[in-house]
């Protein structure tokens, strides 16, 4: 079902959405927000710019946008996908619990925050270009791998990455020199851990027909919190 | 050599010779203070770990305990006293921030006790609420600006989604974690049967009390624990935590040795590790990005349930809930510096935040001002102690009140302010199961009904004496409300005169 977005707020174009039984395709969006909020299944597919919160507690089925998407991108996600053919505003994937998020382009500020897994449930964010400050705060667990590829001079992540993070891990390709809070510390990738990150990679290069070997031939580090090193306060009982 | 300080117990256990050295007492206790002396063949106390909660003395079949207040204390100061004195020797011992439980315990003056109700005398007479009909029934949420008719003149329902309460008092937000899985499930049973709302706090809900949905407010903090559609769409209502009243401006930290069984289904992360709550929710920096959160919530709902904005009473409180009836919210809540907590940094508890009773007066002035006073329902908290408590906040502008602390009062709680032990004798804040299963959810529930019950008749009894019968002709009629003792500023903030006046 073709939805013409053109002329129409967000409240009547995701009314049409969640009123359909169809996959959607929603044509002329003008940055209408919150498209794909709490679907199950089906498919959303967006071809153009996608407001903030596309597909806040997505709980399954796929959001797919031909164009940037804006802040708040799949925030509390609980399973599901959601593709950006281009880059995202900031915290994408705020507190996401399960699912997939694949960027072909940048992601701004806070990416992954609060991010966490939870039984079955490990969610994955794959950023092909670079990030703004705050990658992974607060991150308590899953997966963030940011890819960093045609980021010219810029750093692969801003400041204050995994500030507080204490659980999950963030893979950086050819990072550089990354300034990283005390609480969490960088190392290579081993090798088993290569292995498990191939399959989103490479569903990644599949999405946006990037070259895979090449992609891979590159040095990949994991940040991951120093065991028992959450900042925390000290109390006393009075 | 250590520099010895004392800090003598605050509480001292006296037992009689009745005592027959049954022992329940010991059973009793979580803290460890009684114990049987083989040597002296009697029971004997540590007082250094009483906390004074009173479950021995409630418990002992001879009634043979007493705990007395100890006499041995520090040298009179009416500016070090006791209680500075005694913090800084524990910051200076250990280098830890002091934490507390409960609300703010602190001498600063309570606006509801220096506030009198009015009755009716000749004129306007009085109603006897036990023989003419008298509604106590409120309905929380937006109210449209106007009424609106299709070309056949009928009217359309253009209502937003409302809460419907019996009667204006919910149970505030109480996490699973914070407080037992009894003690929500009376909660719960208790809200079903007479008709209003508790709400989960930020634990998540637990997969047994989705059955009571309808009678459900299901709360969405900075951490997002458990939150996920189908809590989403479970409850009646969604509630977004800015902040609390006994701890406005900063988050929480659960650590992971509490996040066990259960606690970790509910809030949907694995056993053992830490839940940090963000003081900030890290997308809302501005009321458009409320609005986001309120919108993106009715969108995943379908703008089928009413969304609640709750906040801490701070200095600029009028402006903050100006700001939030802009936001898309249906009700906001206005939690008071007096408001519980199962933890919180005593001097965040003792110093942040202003009385809700002032909070209250000015939100509703400002809203009424402005002409938005019906785009939101108004929901205030922290430290609501009894009916005419309920009578004066609803006179003052509110449309409902939320109670926690006297809910945990008639589910036994004794007040003696240390949740934050997770040693709760009461079985009400404690994960312990053999605490835990002391409260009794039956009775727990049939005490919560009492509770709401009597206040009820005592609502409908200081209604009738005012000649109202509707809680709605109550709201925001401060001509029903007289000053004592009060100044002038105080007065003006209140939107009230004074007695005699």
């Amino acid at each position: 079902m073709i939805v013409d977005a053109q002329n129409r707020d967000y409240r009547e174009v995701n009314e049409i959405i969640r009123s359909s039984k169809e996959n959607i395709e929603v044509i002329n969006p003008l940055g209408q927000r919150f498209l794909g909020a709490g679907l199950r299944e089906r498919r959303v597919n967006v071809y153009g710019i996608a407001g903030n919160a596309l597909g806040c507690y997505l709980d399954g089925g796929t959001v797919e946008v031909f164009g940037d998407a804006q802040d708040a991108v799949g925030d509390t996600m609980n399973s599901g996908r959601i593709i950006i053919h281009g880059s995202t505003g900031d915290a994408l994937g705020y507190a996401m619990r399960g699912g997939r998020i694949y960027v072909e382009k940048n992601a701004g500020y806070r990416a992954g925050i609060h991010m966490k897994a939870y039984g079955d449930k490990c969610p994955v964010i794959v950023i092909g270009g670079r990030t703004g400050s705050f990658l992974g705060e607060y991150q308590a667990g899953g997966l963030i791998i940011v890819l960093g590829l045609d980021r010219g001079e810029y750093p692969i992540s801003g400041y204050f990455t995994a500030a507080g993070m204490y659980g999950g891990r963030i893979f950086l390709r050819d990072p550089g020199e990354v300034l990283l809070q005390k609480e969490v510390e960088m190392r290579s990738a081993e090798k088993e851990e290569m292995e498990e990150i191939k399959e989103h990679i490479s569903e990644w290069c599949t999405l946006f027909h990037m070259d895979e070997e090449k992609v891979l031939d590159a040095p990949f580090y994991v940040v991951s919190p120093k065991k028992g090193d959450t900042p925390r306060q000290k109390y006393v009982a009075n | 050599m250590p520099i010895p300080s004392v800090i003598y117990p605050e509480y001292e256990v006296v037992r009689y010779d009745r005592c027959t050295r049954c022992g329940r007492c010991i059973r009793e206790c979580a803290n460890g203070v009684h114990y049987f002396s083989p040597d002296k063949k009697m029971v004997l106390s540590d007082d250094t770990k009483c906390v004074d909660c009173l479950r021995c003395i409630a418990q002992c079949p001879e009634h043979a305990i007493k705990i007395v207040k100890s006499g041995c204390t520090f040298r009179d100061n009416a500016n070090w006293r006791p209680g500075i004195i005694g913090g800084i020797i524990k910051e200076a011992s250990t280098g830890g921030v002091l934490l507390s439980s409960m609300g703010n315990p602190e001498p600063y003056p309570v606006y509801w006790d220096k506030i009198v109700i009015n009755a009716s005398q000749v004129t306007n007479p009085s109603i006897d609420p036990l023989r003419e009909p008298m509604e106590t029934r409120v309905f929380l949420g937006k109210k449209p600006d106007s009424i609106e008719r299709d070309e056949n003149g009928k009217i359309i329902d253009n209502l937003p989604p409302q809460l419907e309460l019996s009667m204006p008092v919910m149970f505030s937000a109480m996490s699973y974690g914070s407080i037992s899985y009894n003690a929500h499930s009376a909660l719960a049973q208790a809200a079903e049967e007479i008709g209003t709302f508790y709400n989960t706090g930020e634990g998540g809900l637990h997969e047994d009390f989705y059955k009571y949905g309808n009678n459900t407010i299901v709360q969405v903090a900075s951490g997002r624990f458990g939150v996920w559609r189908g809590y989403l769409e479970g409850g009646a209502a969604i509630e977004i935590k800015m902040g609390q009243g006994a701890k406005p401006g900063i988050g929480g930290h659960l650590p992971g040795a509490k996040i066990v069984g259960d606690i970790s289904r509910t809030r949907m992360i694995p056993e053992g590790t830490d839940a940090v709550s963000p003081a900030p929710h890290h997308d809302i920096y501005s009321i458009e990005d409320l609005r986001q959160l309120v919108v993106s919530l009715k969108e995943a709902t379908g703008y089928t349930k009413p969304v609640i904005v709750k906040v801490a009473s701070v200095h600029n409180i009028s402006a903050i809930a100006s700001g939030i009836a802009r936001s898309g919210a249906d009700i906001i809540a206005i939690d008071g510096f007096r408001g519980g907590t199962g933890a919180a940094p005593t001097a965040i508890r003792d110093n942040v935040g202003i009385p809700v009773e002032l909070a209250l007066a000015a939100v509703d002035q400002r809203l009424r001002d402005e002409g938005i006073r019906n785009n939101c329902s108004l929901v205030v908290g922290g430290s609501i102690r009894s009916a005419s408590d309920v009578v004066k906040a609803i006179a003052l502008g509110a449309d409902a009140v939320y109670i926690a602390t006297a809910a945990l009062i008639a589910l036994g709680c004794h007040l003696c302010r240390n949740c934050q032990s997770g040693r709760c004798c009461w079985g009400i804040a404690t994960q312990r199961p053999d605490l835990v299963e002391r409260l009794d959810i039956a009775e727990g529930k049939v005490r919560l009904v009492n509770l709401l019950e009597a206040w009820k008749g005592e609502i409908k009894e200081m209604m009738g004496g005012m000649g109202i019968n509707s809680i709605e002709a109550l709201r925001g009629n401060r001509l029903m409300l007289r000053g004592i003792g009060l100044n002038e500023k105080e007065l003006s903030i209140l939107g009230i005169q004074h007695a005699g006046e």
